[in-house]
């Protein structure tokens, strides 16, 4: 809104004309930003999803060594102690099993990055070519291509994830298998829509005319200008992963007991949550949360700032 | 228009197709059939009866054999024989059909209430107090999983307030029929509803204000008001009605979501339905009961998508062009 009020006062030195100076005429003021640096630039004025990147870091971080550094093990059980509540000794508790509740967090993130990270990458590699081949050669193949998406796309993912872990049995790799066979379809639509419209634009063209092969194209021009919806759609990739590790280990499909995931901790303490041991569920619980909470702002963030259309 | 229509219903029978044998083949590929899980632990059994039983219900026809029959008695609603129940697949579904659409129902028709006024408040009033609230509101509900937030639902309310019974659909002490036998049966309602619609809120929130925002900047609406038009008005009469008619469409949509939610609900506050039948038939093995399941309630998804998907190329002529 205009203040109405505000006056505003123009020395009158701003009026005269600029002294013409030829040395300082042609010469770039600011310097030539890549394309990812302005990402970055613009991605750190976002409060919101730098607080989701810190988040995610730290996490990172206590997954790989919270572990390592805790005196308790994972599956260690120790029957005295079970179901203490958050002390100095056990900072988050203990459960049935007496089983350290701090310790088992942190091993329940590495699983759910891990199964978040690699479904986003299985998916990314599955879909780069399947979407690239799609979008690239067009015509009869792309209509063929699209029709096997549109067919798989309408299927209801969950059951079907379901289904595949009650016949593979319930492991790390299946789990993962079991994402990427539903999950790849979305990439290749995005990529395949990517190329679609990048392959027509005319920088491509004028590759192509001063005799660049298809390999060249792709690697060179197609790739590189579909990575900003692709990368945005990994980031939430990986929390829709780590949400259905932890239903299907909630379910009893996934990470099997003493070995912990956020999902099967949370499990865990569904028929003792009426007896009040809290730390038990609220633990898994707001780790669940804050980490999807946590790559949907990120990606959410990621999204304006990769969109060169933004740029400012 | 017709010819979208047309190609949308057509791409319907591969995916039908699709889905049934990919059920099919994955009950056949799960470890045990129908005839070591009701008699494995039965020791008077000999394997030769058991192998005679499988000839009797067709197990060792090859997969096609089988697969047709499946299909030619499921279009016909028969399912066959549940082997942990006892008794034929179509009538344990109808039993516990009616929770299940009476869940769905009521999570359907708590977000729509919550989310509607939430939704035209965030995008009326942009950046207000309010519009910030319900943002964070609705990240909230992005972000948290089904199972984790009804978890924390019923620790707070059946366990700690005492407000709420701790699962089942009905009490069962109460004569069916009766006035509070219909009590009972809302006041089991009242928390799964609530743990799923508060949820559910996220999409029609955000797409209700994103649409608002959108459509209050357009030509029309600047018109409505430089013709002195009351805001009120502008708002019910230009700007709502085209934001409200396309989550209408959604609805279709919306069942893929319901299904999914209904396991988790069902299973949390044990409430007798599809979802508890569905986890529990994976658990006991017993193949015929989810081959059925993810069956219905795939086609479901699948016949709800499409509808909505041609009801929005009808209120949104620009979908239609490719």
């Amino acid at each position: 809104m205009v203040q109405k009020d505000e006056r505003v006062t123009i020395p009158d030195e701003w009026f005269k004309p600029k002294e013409k100076d030829s040395d300082i005429a042609e010469s770039v003021v600011r310097p030539s930003l890549s394309y990812w640096k302005d990402a970055w630039h613009r991605l750190r004025k976002n409060k919101l999803a730098i607080s989701g990147l810190v988040f995610l870091i730290v996490l990172t971080l206590f997954a790989i060594f919270g572990p390592v550094f805790s005196p308790h093990s994972v599956t260690g059980t120790d029957y005295p102690n079970q179901n203490k509540a958050p002390s100095a000794e056990h900072w988050f508790g203990t459960d049935e099993a007496g089983r350290d509740v701090f310790t088992r967090t942190w091993y329940g993130a590495r699983i759910s990055l891990f199964v978040g990270v690699m479904a986003a990458l299985i998916d990314f590699f599955i879909g780069i070519i399947y979407g690239g081949i799609s979008g690239y050669k067009g015509g009869r193949t792309d209509t063929l291509m699209m029709r096997i998406i549109e067919i798989l796309y309408g299927l209801p993912h969950l059951l079907v994830v379901i289904l595949l872990m009650v016949v593979m049995g319930a492991s790390l790799t299946t789990i993962i298998i079991a994402l990427t066979i539903t999950g790849w379809v979305g990439m290749a639509r995005i990529v395949r829509g990517q190329v679609l419209q990048i392959k027509n634009y005319e920088f491509v063209t004028a590759s192509k005319s001063f005799g660049a092969k298809t390999p060249r194209i792709i690697r060179k021009n197609l790739l590189p200008n579909t990575m900003g919806p692709i990368i945005v759609q990994m980031t939430l990739t990986v929390p829709s992963a780590i949400f259905a590790e932890a239903f299907l280990s909630f379910l009893g499909l996934g990470i099997q007991v003493p070995f912990a995931s956020w999902g099967v901790m949370a499990n865990d303490a569904l028929p003792v949550i009426l007896s009040g041991y809290w730390w038990r569920l609220f633990f898994p619980a707001f780790f669940i949360s804050m980490t999807m909470f946590a790559f949907n702002v990120l990606g959410d963030g990621m999204q304006d700032a990769l969109d060169p259309k933004l740029r400012g | 228009m017709l010819k979208f229509i047309l190609r949308r219903t057509l791409i319907m029978i591969p995916q039908l197709l699709v889905l049934s044998l990919i059920i099919f083949l994955l009950a056949k590929a799960m470890p045990g059939d129908a005839v070591t899980s009701s008699f494995m632990s039965n020791p008077n059994v000999t394997p030769e009866q058991m192998e005679k039983m499988r000839e009797k219900l067709g197990l060792n026809d090859s997969w096609y054999v089988q697969y047709g029959h499946w299909v030619g008695n499921a279009v016909q609603g028969d399912f066959g024989q549940s082997f942990t129940h006892k008794q034929p697949v179509t009538s344990l579904l109808a039993g516990r059909v009616g929770n299940t659409l009476l869940l769905s129902t009521g999570i359907l028709i708590v977000t729509y209430i919550i989310a509607i006024p939430l939704g035209i408040i965030a995008g009326r009033w942009t950046d207000s107090w309010a519009d910030k609230l319900i943002v964070t509101y609705n990240y909230f509900a992005f972000a948290t999983p089904l199972f984790v937030f009804s978890l924390l639902m019923l620790f707070l309310f059946s366990f700690i307030l005492g407000w709420t019974p701790i699962g089942g659909s009905v009490d069962i002490r109460i004569e069916t029929g009766s006035f509070d036998y219909i009590v009972s049966k809302v006041k089991h309602l009242i928390l799964p509803v609530m743990s799923g619609a508060l949820l559910a809120t996220f999409g029609t929130i955000q797409y209700l204000r994103n649409d608002i925002i959108d459509t209050k900047l357009k030509d029309f609406v600047k018109t409505a008001r430089a013709k002195g038009v009351p805001e009120s008005k502008v708002y019910t009469r230009h700007i709502l009605r085209n934001s409200l008619l396309p989550i209408a469409a959604f609805l279709g949509y919306e069942i893929t979501g319901l299904i999914a939610g209904s396991i988790f609900l069902e299973m949390i506050f044990s409430y007798p339905g599809l979802g508890q039948l569905f986890i529990q038939s994976v658990m006991g093995r017993d193949f015929t009961v989810v081959t059925a399941l993810v069956m219905i309630s795939g086609t479901a998804a699948i016949v709800g998508t499409m509808l909505s998907d041609i009801i929005l190329s009808i209120v949104d002529p620009r979908i239609r062009i490719d």
